[in-house]
């Protein structure tokens, strides 16, 4: 069996005094789809910040195949993709300058390759207009276009259909089910119901315990 | 059909070096820079208004412009630097591509090291570039003026790395710039006695190569530990927003 790429023991996350969540546990598998889920507030963007490593503030384990993540944070960087709330993207560029400066430190791919990452997403013919001049959901798209090139074992998705049409949210679902089927994995976190089979849920903001 | 399951996990991508890295971000500050002009041109105007203060406010003596000439310069330089601090990072924080700066897999304090110097492209060369006619309007002489362009050319960087780590400390809060002046204004002073004593010395005909050299020796600290401190900073900015 393959083992699990990243595994969390016994998380807690203490914010203004709150605690987030405790005693929270998980191992994330290749070629599965975890959902984060909870109310508004519950702490799910600060445990996705915590898991892709831009958060310190937590006490607990975090395991990167089976070792703790700090001696490893080349080898998880190069292997976690993370979309956060804000896309990324700058407004002053365009989505073939935005995507090229995002992927400059992970892959060198060609402009070819890029500029058929944005079409995929939609954008095609906005590829050299400025991303300012583009709509939410279209900048939306820009940061999303890095999914069809992106080939890291490990996504971390917070909120990603937001501002995203129906079409798009459906094309968007394809690209995370045929993920899994290749054996990658993702943690998201959003409140569009997903019609996804075999998901893991990780609930948030239930009782005391959020062990699973 | 969890048997299947085959991932392949990316080991270092040796086609894609720190140098690649550090040359995008690089680029990608300079391109956002020329694409709102205005943020070049602050920077430049202010330090062009201060100095011209000094003649109208103080006194338009020869005499005087002369002696003071090169410390109206260097100060007025600082706080133009420190007037463009601000935006080092935070519309890289506003629009999330700091975050994905803090997730590349490359060394955090190289590619810190590269928006630093993009800065320094940006906002203290075009200063240094402005120096000499200013330096005529204060009434400088050749040789002053020459080494005022000189320790500047070295002072600025510094003043960058610098404030770099300022600006990644304040990044988490709502109204940085006073408390950014604060913090960073006393790390400047030495750079700023230096600078100008250079320049003084010059104009008495001393030499200078010593204080030359101790400004290079600022440089070369400020550019091997600066790019640390301010990549520790980025991040716990990040952690706590």
């Amino acid at each position: 069996m393959s083992e699990p790429l990243l595994q969390a023991v016994n998380l807690e996350c203490e914010r203004d005094d709150r605690i987030l969540f405790r005693n929270l546990s998980f191992s994330i598998l290749p070629g599965t789809l975890t959902r984060v889920e909870g109310p508004n507030g519950s702490g799910k963007t600060t445990l996705l910040r915590i898991l892709a490593g831009l958060n310190d503030s937590y006490s607990g384990d975090l395991l990167w195949r089976g070792k703790h993540r700090h001696g490893y944070r080349e080898e998880f960087l190069r292997n976690m993709l993370y979309l956060g709330h804000r896309p990324g993207i700058k407004p002053l560029l365009t989505p073939m300058e935005n995507l090229r400066a995002l992927m400059a430190g992970r892959r060198s791919l060609s402009d070819k390759v890029l500029w058929q990452a944005l079409e995929g997403t939609g954008l095609d013919g906005f590829q050299t207009v400025p991303c300012r001049n583009l709509s939410a959901g279209q900048q939306r798209r820009v940061a999303l276009a890095r999914l069809l090139i992106a080939d890291e074992p490990l996504w971390i998705l917070d909120e990603v259909f937001t501002a995203i049409d129906i079409h798009g949210v459906a094309a968007l679902e394809r690209l995370l089910a045929e993920r899994v089927d290749n054996g990658g994995a993702i943690i998201v976190t959003t409140h569009h119901e997903l019609r996804l089979p075999s998901m893991q849920r990780i609930t948030l903001g239930g009782g005391d315990d959020y062990g699973l | 059909m969890a048997s299947e399951f085959r991932v392949t996990l990316r080991s270092p991508d040796l086609s894609v070096g720190v140098a690649t890295a550090m040359k995008a971000v690089f680029l990608r500050d300079v391109k956002t820079a020329f694409r709102q002009p205005q943020d070049l041109l602050n920077p430049l105007l202010f330090f062009v208004m201060v100095v011209t203060l000094f003649p109208l406010g103080v006194s338009p003596e020869v005499s005087f412009l002369q002696q003071a000439g090169s410390g109206i310069l260097w100060v007025a330089a600082l706080l133009s630097v420190l007037l463009s601090l601000d935006h080092l990072y935070r519309h890289d924080f506003d629009d999330g591509t700091l975050e994905q700066l803090v997730l590349q897999p490359q060394p955090l304090f190289l590619l810190v090291l590269a928006k630093s110097l993009a800065h320094w492209v940006l906002t203290g060369l075009p200063l240094v570039l402005l120096t000499p006619v200013l330096g005529v309007m204060v009434h400088l002489e050749g040789n002053s003026v020459a080494v005022l362009c000189l320790t500047l050319l070295i002072g600025t960087p510094v003043l960058s790395l610098i404030g770099s780590i300022g600006a990644a400390l304040t990044l988490g809060l709502r109204s940085a710039g006073v408390l950014l002046s604060l913090l960073i204004i006393p790390l400047y002073i030495p750079v700023l006695i230096f600078g100008t004593g250079t320049v003084m010395a010059a104009s008495e005909g001393a030499p200078v190569a010593g204080q030359l050299a101790l400004m290079g020796a600022f440089l070369v600290l400020a550019l091997t530990l600066a790019p640390f401190a301010s990549a520790a900073a980025l991040r716990i900015s990040l952690s706590n927003s």
